[in-house]
């Protein structure tokens, strides 16, 4: 059966693979008041230890399900739920049971493996014994000293795949974001797809072209006199199960950048890791980073609010996607040359989802083994 | 991972069973409703006793890989409630209720050293949590307690699998476990996951406090089927319900007056969540404290009792009990 489901339907409503790393928060939201924060579908309460180690554990208290992250950090590393006063310490297990002399052994409530890393709060919701933080996806761009931006949250609402196969195919640019990063070059130019177990680039360059609004802004930023023609790139790098790099730029042409000389334009790299909330919400963390110019903070600024235009563009488009695939239940999607990108993503993640047994089940079917 | 006390009762055919040791024989039982079942977790059964069903709670030993089949392993207890015995009955082709697995021992990953002690039959609960011990790669050590090598299940599997983080201890081979020293094994990062007798889980626990130990890190499970003694008949009365009615061997107080018509609150029948406290009026003989809800203290005072564990022994004259229900 397997194999043919591999090949055949797109579905509409992508379920996510749990054994994965997902961003539950910027790193800066998680403090010692604690944060209400739905992932995969599970209510999380969200806090820091006093040693600054970010925790995630179920925002239902063992006793009666009292939400814990109503409550207040307490001690070094625990929770206090707001309604009885059980303590939990960061590993779920109860501390304090204030209205008895001893601790019921049972009392734990689920703690999920939690990693501080590029900006943000990773969670793994799956079997905690592949929880290995090496397989949290490369955006070292969002802090390393080469690089300089910020970003925001969308909370989209639309099953995460629809933003990733918005990101996989650019060419909606044209019709959606006319104004700042839509050109007629982006459809008319071929791309070139590729993939292995983990990963899908999609490479496309438009050599000698006028810049759109957006990117003559930037290249004046770095080049205040260039008022020539660019070659322009976008590099989409798709990494399991929701992490779309987008290598960016534009650069004076003929300078040589198609083939590796980049010296003579600008580099950004648009940062987007979804992780969906419900099936049919998502939490969108984005940003924009750049490699030039990093001193100046209202570059910084004017890029993560010019970005933040763009997106809106793309949230109303995709809650109004997500509204009519509700809307015609019985249509089905059909797929074009431009989706190739976004293809291959589906089948990493019906891999992913076939490997936890959880392929063909729908997002609403609930948590595996509860 | 978490615990989970979601209750999905299915049906369970015996397709193996095997003697194991002296007085313990373990069965597969196949699923009608797969579930997998997490290191730690166990399942309840429902098995009639002189044909009253009865439930009983075992510790998933093992799993098929394609989660169908379940394993578990029961002692039959000297002196047993009466649900070993009935169990140690079946054979292959019968049917019993028995739930999806349930998990209230869940093993956590990341501490930096593991230590598992098992005690008897409390071998059950460890061996899926040794396994994943074992996987995760960290330091462990593993000490297994029986009064003789007859009476020890997979003793051999476990010599091969663990080697020499294997240590056995066999009370009639004169190689007895010794609580102090076990406890100089415990360093502030290592978590110990225990399941035995309440004698040796007791001990464990009154050592633990004693230290700066993290009280959390003593990890441990009882379906509160054992006590300080062998259990005996006694009586049991409740003055305002003017209700006396013996308490069976095979039997609790909760069940007993349920027997006797009066309705008591319980709920988890293990000794751990102190619903079915009563207060005691007075009493002959010597209490059995088999719960874990109650500290030593209290214990000692002697002025409630967990009805659906704790007994009555006789040290001379007849026991007895008279308590106020809540």
């Amino acid at each position: 059966m397997a194999a043919e489901n591999l090949n055949s339907t797109t579905t509409k409503i992508t379920n996510f693979p749990l054994n994965a790393w997902y961003v539950a928060a910027w790193d800066y939201e998680v403090t010692r008041t604690p944060l209400a924060r739905r992932i995969c579908d599970r209510p999380l309460a969200l806090y820091r230890t006093e040693e600054g180690k970010p925790v995630a554990l179920a925002d239902a208290c063992w006793h009666r399900l009292a939400p814990l992250s109503m409550g207040k950090v307490v001690g070094k590393d625990g929770i206090q739920c707001p309604y009885h006063g059980i303590v939990y310490n960061s590993a779920g297990r109860c501390i304090s049971m204030p209205a008895q002399e001893t601790i019921n052994p049972s009392a734990t409530v689920p703690s999920f493996p939690c990693v501080s890393r590029y900006r943000y709060i990773w969670v793994w919701l799956g079997d905690p014994e592949l929880a290995d933080p090496d397989t949290i996806p490369d955006m070292h761009q969002m802090d390393h000293p080469d690089w300089a931006g910020d970003g925001r949250t969308i909370h989209a609402d639309c099953n995460y795949q629809l933003i990733v196969d918005n990101l996989m195919d650019l060419t909606h640019e044209e019709f959606v974001h006319g104004s700042s990063i839509g050109q007629a070059e982006l459809s008319e130019s071929d791309f070139i797809t590729t993939h292995d177990d983990k990963t899908v680039t999609v490479t496309r360059w438009m050599r000698n072209i006028d810049p759109p609004p957006f990117w003559k802004k930037n290249l004046a930023d770095r080049f205040p006199d260039y008022q020539g023609k660019v070659d322009r790139w976008q590099i989409i790098h798709f990494e399991a199960p929701s992490t779309v790099c987008i290598d960016v730029g534009v650069a004076k042409a003929g300078t040589g950048a198609p083939e590796g000389d980049r010296s003579q334009g600008v580099n950004g790299y648009v940062m987007n890791t979804m992780t969906p909330e419900t099936s049919r919400t998502t939490h969108y963390f984005w940003s924009f980073q750049r490699n030039y110019r990093l001193e100046s903070q209202l570059i910084t600024t004017q890029l993560r609010e010019g970005v933040t235009r763009v997106f809106g563009e793309d949230e109303v488009m995709l809650r109004a996607q997500q509204e009519a695939i509700d809307a015609n239940p019985d249509y089905e999607f059909y797929n074009l040359n431009i989706d190739a990108g976004g293809m291959w993503v589906r089948r990493l993640l019906e891999k992913a989802l076939q490997a936890e047994g959880r392929l063909g089940t729908r997002p609403e079917a609930g948590w595996p083994g509860e | 991972m978490a615990a989970t006390n979601n209750e999905v009762w299915q049906t369970g055919t015996i397709i193996a069973v095997v003697d194991m040791a002296s007085g313990i024989k373990q069965f597969v039982i196949r699923q009608s409703k797969p579930a997998k079942a997490a290191a730690g977790s166990h399942l309840d059964l429902m098995i009639d006793i002189e044909g009253q069903p009865t439930r009983r709670s075992y510790s998933v030993v093992a799993q098929s890989e394609d989660l169908w089949d379940l394993t578990i392993s029961v002692f039959q207890v000297r002196n047993s409630r009466g649900g070993s015995i009935a169990m140690h009955q079946l054979t292959p082709g019968d049917t019993l209720n028995i739930t999806q697995p349930i998990q209230n021992f869940p093993f956590r990953f990341g501490a930096k050293r593991y230590l598992l002690l098992a005690g008897g039959i409390g071998i059950t609960a460890l061996m899926e949590m040794a396994n994943q011990v074992k996987r995760s790669g960290v330091d462990y050590e593993f000490h297994y307690v029986a009064r003789s090598r007859q009476a020890m299940a997979y003793e051999a599997d476990l010599a091969e699998l663990h080697g020499s983080k294997m240590n056995l201890y066999i009370d009639d081979e004169g190689k007895t476990f010794d609580v102090s020293k076990f406890m100089d094994l415990v360093t502030p990062d290592t978590e110990v996951y225990m399941c035995g007798p309440i004698r040796l889980m007791d001990e464990v626990r009154r050592t633990w406090a004693a230290t700066d130990l993290d009280i959390t890190n003593l990890r441990y499970e009882t379906f509160g089927a054992s006590g300080w003694f062998d259990p005996e008949e006694f009586l049991v009365r409740v003055p305002e319900k003017g209700t006396e009615v013996l308490v069976g061997r095979n039997q609790t107080i909760v069940e007993a007056l349920e027997g006797a018509g009066l309705d008591v609150m319980s709920d988890c029948r293990k000794g751990e969540c102190g619903l079915c406290e009563a207060r005691i009026i007075r009493h002959t003989g010597t209490i059995d404290h088999r719960d874990v809800f109650y500290s030593e203290q209290q214990k000692t005072e002697g002025e409630k009792i967990a009805c659906c564990v704790s007994r009555l022994i006789s040290d001379g004259s007849a026991a007895s009990i008279d308590i106020i229900l809540s």
